[in-house]
């Protein structure tokens, strides 16, 4: 299980790579926004991504319509984690095809449970 | 300064002038001497005019000393130490970026060094809990024992150095939330600053709109564009009180699943 973690904050990333870690994923690679992690997700054979929404260049629901319209990644488990806490935002996610939405402050319990739910979907 | 503005107060110059001017254009006007009411009426004419030219150039130095008090216009020392003030603040701001990521990286760090000892002690004690019970039920051979016996004593030497070293960890990340003193202070300096910078704008929106009502000024202002939530508009102040926003996870859960997710 290979995991990409998206987040211009480089504590955040570190924090959700520690959680992942948790829960038994120890294969993941970070970026600091979807400029940088859409061609790392073009090439390198991810299983899930988790990414932020606000972030300085490509922000997080635009590399979920990217991904959405990639035909190689379309099918990407996508997790977003996130400050944004507006109605219109989430359903704006749903829309685009978010598999789960963590909204910030977050607990790892909700992490996991958001996790494992969207694997056992999948499955 | 702002009174001072108020066109309903003209100045009582111009309001003697006034009415020493009607009651000769009425007398004029009764007389039949129309040639000397008009130019009456052209004197009145400048009057009003001269007056609120008056009223201009009064709002005008007003509007100049309220932007030399927002302190962008340096012209003295002074100035220059409260424009100096502004830039300070994102400075701080900034300092208060670089304590706060420094504090989590460090917690981080002793987090990541503490969690694997926790787990190798935790381990390691159940396993020996394991031995014991089974020594104690009597279900060891001596072999095993004497294996036993040495996985104690190592057990003993590394798990107080590991205790020791979790403690320290604990303590030092303890410590590491010193920023809080730190960084609070600069945030209240700046809120202060912000807040002091934010009257000045008040009162030069006022003296503004002073003007344009002496000058007769209609702005045409378009309608402020929406603010796109696309680009993401960050963390949510006061999201218990507001219906366009989630107050937490539960929020996100009940409006998805209402979605059919």
């Amino acid at each position: 299980m290979k995991i990409l973690i998206v987040d211009d904050f480089s504590t955040m990333r570190r924090i959700i790579k520690n959680l992942l870690r948790d829960l038994g994923f120890t294969n993941t690679d970070e970026a600091d926004d979807g400029n940088s992690a859409l061609p790392m997700l073009k090439s390198g054979k991810y299983d899930f991504l988790v990414t932020d929404w606000n972030m300085p260049g490509m922000s997080g629901i635009d590399l979920l319509k990217a991904v959405r319209a990639d035909d190689n990644l379309k099918t990407l488990p996508v997790l977003m984690v996130t400050a944004e806490a507006k109605r219109d935002q989430i359903v704006a996610a749903a829309q685009a095809g978010v598999n789960g939405y963590v909204v910030k402050p977050f607990t790892a319990a909700v992490l996991k449970e958001k996790i494992e739910k969207i694997f056992e979907r999948i499955q | 300064m702002v009174n001072q503005a108020n066109n309903q107060n003209l100045d009582p110059e111009v309001t003697e002038k006034l009415k020493a001017q009607a009651t000769e254009l009425m007398a004029q006007v009764n007389a039949g001497d129309y040639g000397k009411a008009m130019s009456l009426i052209n004197d009145l004419n400048e009057v009003r005019d001269q007056s609120l030219y008056r009223e201009v150039g009064r709002l005008t130095r007003s509007l100049h000393e309220a932007i030399r008090n927002f302190q962008i216009d340096p012209q003295n020392p002074e100035q220059q130490e409260a424009l100096s003030k502004m830039s300070d603040a994102s400075d701080r701001l900034e300092y208060v970026v670089q304590m706060t990521s420094k504090a989590a990286n460090r917690t981080m760090d002793l987090v990541e060094d503490a969690m694997p000892r926790a787990r190798l002690m935790r381990e390691q004690s159940k396993l020996l809990r394991d031995d014991w019970q089974r020594l104690r039920r009597r279900e060891m051979a001596p072999a095993e024992f004497r294996e036993l016996y040495g996985r104690i004593d190592n057990f003993f030497l590394t798990s107080a150095d590991d205790a020791e070293s979790v403690y320290n960890s604990l303590s030092e990340i303890l410590l590491a939330q010193d920023f809080q003193d730190l960084t609070g202070q600069v945030i209240q300096k700046v809120t202060t600053l912000v807040k002091e910078v934010e009257e000045h704008l008040l009162s030069l929106v006022v003296m503004a709109s002073h003007v344009d009502k002496i000058t007769g000024t209609v702005h045409e202002i378009d309608a402020p564009e929406a603010v796109s939530a696309e680009q993401g508009v960050g963390p949510q102040i006061h999201a218990a009180e507001r219906t366009d926003v989630v107050s937490g996870q539960d929020d996100v859960d009940d409006l998805l699943s209402s979605l059919g997710f």
